[in-house]
């Protein structure tokens, strides 16, 4: 019982502190360009404000643009349920693997290009068109990586992967899946949006994917898209910490080992959004055609990282 | 209960004349018609259902004068199974078809429809259960020839006379490869019937039955639409009327799946370890090349018949790696991956049909299948477009529908290479895997395309503006489908342990079924432990979650007060449909970052009266290459017509000339046979 109820802490705790990590980052970028940024109040007031304003919504939309911003939220909050945060058992661990994870957000996504396309503006198509061509590409990607890690852990469970890395010599770790890690961490920045794939900050048509698919968008629905699309970046944030850096995650629901891995894991996913600012601070953001040359980086590093663990064989 | 499969094959042979009864091209013909149809599908419905829930098969023989042995019929849970699927889609495909063939009252002969409907369906029933192989080729032409004139029903399009001719001549270069594979069987084990091949199976030398499993795989695949052997498939299956096209991608393919399975795994035995190899490559090949082309597709049953293309090539995914663990005496691995595949085969035919009707839903009304002219149709025909949605969303593999649920099972059959005896296996096998993800993105956005151009948005054309939803009729028909589609989602571990059941009867290995299903749970087999996974609980927890999420958002900030207004646009009022994306459009990038697969072309002409400005007419023309066309059938073709040419010297129309022929071959003949006696 009190694990179910940690569990569930853990999920809420990672919605609560999605935003944060999301202020991190913009704190960081204001910071390179001179600017102060938004406190930290700011980013949860905003939402709040969203949550309470009034709504208009096209004409030309029907009740798939109503639909959405639910499937959305549902999805991302179902795929948290199953990663690992503070201990290496995630509450619905039980209810899939690595796959799963993968489509439901693949879940969420369909529903967006879907909504994107309802108010029957450009705006919205070329968003749509934009983000199924580029996640398309990323998708394998990301599977790839996770099963070259399911080859060497014996497992395509999240929590089974992160339990056997944490139980692995930390040079054994090092050593077969920093080219996995590389292979999800450009995942990660085209799944969340970031430079140099798209750029969150920008309203310029030439360039906006995620914004143009969710520009008819306001109020509540809009706060729910936000606050979805942060939860999803620290989700993979959370799993890019907890299965390369597994160090300190809690093998145990007691308060010490658990004190110790919130601070840990609070470091490490901070950590990770520190990298992420830092290479959106330091690149500019790629031509469209140009990403997915990107992305094969990432599906070329995934395949070199499984045939790496080919070589060295498969080991207990 | 053999009595209710006694009873559909008499509704079948009854519900082929009764049209003729009443005026062929009236309503009453029609109804009378698939009226019947219905009542012979739940007959189907309750006999194989019976029989795969008590696991007690059927058999039985009438003994006739021809000297091909007993026309033996037999329905053991594996063939139950095909039968239970053309029962349950041809259920649907009638009730959708009562209010459909309206369309063609009063100008086509709808009491001929109704012949080959049901010719077509019975011939089907009769290919799943017949045990001999001169039968089996009887009732497999019959099924081709039935199929072929539903194709050309609409026999006044050009496109459909010609589509039909490709079909016939395809279907039978693979009848001849069928057959081919059968006389081989036939000469080493004297009998046509399937026992007596089971049974001297053992005893087949390697190099024939390398060659059998080669006429096999190229007869069956072309019934399948195995790339390179599809080029009639895109055409043939939009040109018939929706329901039969949803017959012919949803089950009519899947026959070449069982007649492949029945030779791969019962007649031929063990085989050589590369057998597993060539049936990926070609698996692959299929899965991406479908997918491909259904993406730059812009007529949704076109569309639909290439994503058929991409599901037959994941269906063979699970029997490579099924033939890959046979030959390394892996018997645990090989039931998964057989199940996998099996499941891909019920999925696909539920979410193709539902596919399918919904486009003929949409084309009753629109009167077109192009979807660049559709648009906004989601306000005009809702149920139809919540129909579709939920076959799209089957069909891309989303969770929680059952689309997801095989192709969890595919790849996992795939990642137990991590476990095959072949250590090139631990590599290849999880590429494939991830080449299937690929693929599984790339049907997403091709559905993204076909349902929100056609469905979402402003209508593009006044066909569109104008549509009004589909009958009640047509809507069952889909209803049926969706509901069977959640029914495969949710129950999904019993569905898994049936399926389970009829392989061992299939395939001859056994394996303990609660290694794989615990309950509600999904299983890994032993060793690698691939990962839990339970269709029910997401179902419920996306459930749950999105009730939750309303009724919190409810409880702290109130009702959502919500106004319309026109969508954005950058304030210069007036947005017009054109401006809207097109299908082409939307699957632009794919052409450019592709560009090396699809080679496209484009031209654009404009036209001017001197002044650049002022442009009269433009016309914009952009296409992609259909490689196998071009590089593989025109080439035949053309080699066809220049021995043609050659051939025609002897044919000079002179009557003495061809009498001489035939006395010079008799000559011939004589001295020959006569030599011999």
């Amino acid at each position: 019982m009190p694990a179910i109820i940690l569990s569930l802490f853990q999920v809420i705790f990672l919605m609560v502190l999605a935003p944060a990590v999301s202020w991190f980052i913009k704190r960081m970028k204001a910071a390179s360009q001179n600017r102060r940024g938004p406190t930290l109040v700011q980013v949860y007031s905003d939402l709040g404000k969203l949550f309470r304003k009034d709504m208009v919504i096209s004409e030309t939309a029907s009740w798939i643009f109503h639909l959405m911003p639910f499937v959305l939220f549902a999805s991302t909050v179902a795929a948290a349920l199953i990663v690992p945060v503070l201990g290496n058992h995630a509450l619905l661990g039980f209810m899939g693997d690595a796959i799963l994870f993968v489509y439901l957000f693949a879940l969420g996504r369909f529903f967006l290009a879907l909504a994107a396309l309802d108010a029957g503006t450009t705006f919205g198509g070329m968003g749509s068109s934009r983000e199924m061509t580029l996640s398309s590409l990323a998708e394998p990607a990301m599977l790839l990586a996770f099963f070259s890690l399911g080859f060497r852990s014996h497992t395509l469970s999240l929590g089974g992967m992160v339990s056997y890395f944490a139980g692995a010599e930390p040079f054994q770790v090092l050593f077969f899946t920093s080219l996995a890690f590389g292979a999800l961490l450009i995942v990660t920045i085209a799944e969340s949006g970031r430079i140099p794939v798209d750029n969150p900050a920008t309203h310029l048509e030439l360039t906006m994917i995620h914004e143009a698919m969710i520009l008819e968008y306001s109020g509540r629905y809009l706060a729910l898209i936000e606050w979805g699309h942060q939860i999803k970046q620290l989700v993979f944030l959370t799993l890019l910490a907890n299965l390369f850096l597994p160090w300190g995650i809690a093998g145990s629901w007691s308060f010490p080992a658990l004190g110790l891995a919130l601070i840990l894991y609070l470091a490490k996913v901070f950590f990770l959004a520190f990298v992420i600012g830092w290479i959106e601070i330091h690149l500019a953001k790629l031509r469209l055609f140009r990403v997915p040359d990107f992305l094969s980086v990432a599906f070329v590093l995934a395949i070199l990282s499984l045939l790496g663990q080919m070589i060295v064989g498969r080991g207990v | 209960m053999e009595i209710f499969f006694y009873a559909q094959i008499l509704l079948h042979l009854l519900g082929g004349g009764v049209g003729f009864l009443f005026n062929p091209r009236g309503a009453h013909a029609s109804r009378a018609t698939h009226g019947i149809a219905v009542l012979a599908s739940l007959a189907g419905v309750v006999f194989s259902g019976n029989i795969l829930l008590t696991g007690h098969g059927w058999f039985h023989e009438w003994r006739g004068s021809l000297p091909v042995g007993p026309l033996s019929l037999s329905a053991d849970p594996f063939s139950a199974l095909f039968i239970l699927i053309i029962s349950l889609l041809s259920l649907a495909a009638s009730v959708f078809a009562i209010g459909y063939v309206r369309e063609y009252q009063g100008r086509k002969n709808i009491a001929s429809l109704g012949l080959f409907y049901h010719a077509f369906i019975l011939a089907m029933l009769l290919v799943v259960t017949v045990q001999n192989a001169f039968y089996f080729l009887l009732f497999w032409e019959l099924m081709s020839l039935a199929s072929y004139f539903l194709v050309i029903f609409e026999h006044e399009k050009q496109e459909a006379r010609s589509a039909g001719t490709l079909y016939l001549v395809m279907t039978h270069i693979g009848t001849a490869f069928i057959g081919t594979a059968f006389w081989l069987l036939f000469m080493h084990s004297g009998s046509y019937e399937f026992q007596a091949f089971r049974e001297s199976a053992a005893a087949l030398p390697l190099g024939l039955k390398n060659v059998i499993f080669f006429a096999a795989l190229i007869g069956f695949g072309t019934k399948a639409g195995v790339i390179p052997l599809h080029v009639w498939l895109p055409r043939a299956h939009p040109q018939a009327p929706s329901h039969v096209s949803a017959l012919m991608s949803g089950v009519m393919i899947k026959m070449a799946i069982y007649g492949l399975w029945i030779f791969l795994f019962s007649f031929l035995g063990e085989g050589p370890g590369w057998w597993g190899p060539v049936v990926l490559g070609v698996a692959i090949l299929s899965t991406f090349g479908g997918v491909l082309y259904a993406l730059m597709e812009n007529d949704l049953k076109k569309l639909l018949a290439f994503s058929s293309i991409e599901n037959i090539g994941i269906v063979l995914l699970g029997i490579g790696m099924a033939l890959v663990f046979s030959s390394a005496d892996q018997p645990l691995y090989k039931g998964f991956a057989l199940i996998a595949a099996l499941y891909h085969v019920i999925n696909h035919a539920m979410f193709k049909g539902l596919l399918f009707l919904g486009a003929g839903s949409v084309l009753s009304t629109t009167h077109t299948g192009n979807i660049e002219n559709l648009g906004g149709l989601i306000r005009t025909m809702p149920w139809t477009a919540a129909g579709f949605l939920v076959g799209a969303v089957a069909i891309s593999a989303l969770p929680p529908l059952n689309g997801f649920v095989s192709e969890w099972l595919i790849f996992i059959s795939l990642l137990l290479g991590f476990e095959s005896a072949e250590v090139t296996f631990h590599f290849f096998s999880p590429l494939l895997a991830a080449l299937l993800g690929l693929a599984g993105a790339l049907v997403a956005t091709c559905f993204v395309k076909a349902f929100g151009i056609s469905f979402l948005g402003q209508p593009r054309s006044h066909h569109a503006a104008e549509s009004r939803e589909s009958g009640m009729s047509m809507l069952l028909g889909m209803g049926i489908l969706a509901a069977t589609c959640l029914g495969l989602a949710l129950g999904a571990p019993w569905v898994f342990r049936i399926l389970g059941e009829t392989v061992e009867t299939s395939s001859g290995g056994f394996f303990s079924m609660e290694v794989f299903v615990q309950k509600i749970f999904f299983l890994s087999p032993s060793g690698f432990e691939a990962g839990r996974f339970s269709p029910l609980i997401i179902a419920l927890v996306i459930t749950v979650l999105l009730l939750g999420i309303v009724l919190l958002l409810r409880l702290f900030f109130g009702k959502a007060s919500i106004r319309t207004g026109p969508s954005w646009d950058c304030g210069m009022p007036g947005l017009a449909p054109r401006m809207q994306y097109t299908s082409t459009g939307f699957s632009q990038p794919f052409r450019r970052i592709l560009s090396f697969l699809y080679q496209p072309t484009r031209r654009v002409e404009l036209e001017d009266e001197g002044m650049k400005i002022l442009r009269t007419a433009q016309r914009f023309e952009s296409r992609i290459t259909q490689h196998v066309d071009e590089w593989v059938y025109q080439p035949l073709i053309e080699l066809v017509g220049r021995l043609s040419r050659k051939v025609k010297y002897i044919q000079t129309g002179h009557i003495q000339l061809y009498l001489s022929y035939i006395f010079v071959t008799l000559i011939l003949l004589l001295l020959f046979f006569g030599g011999r006696a």
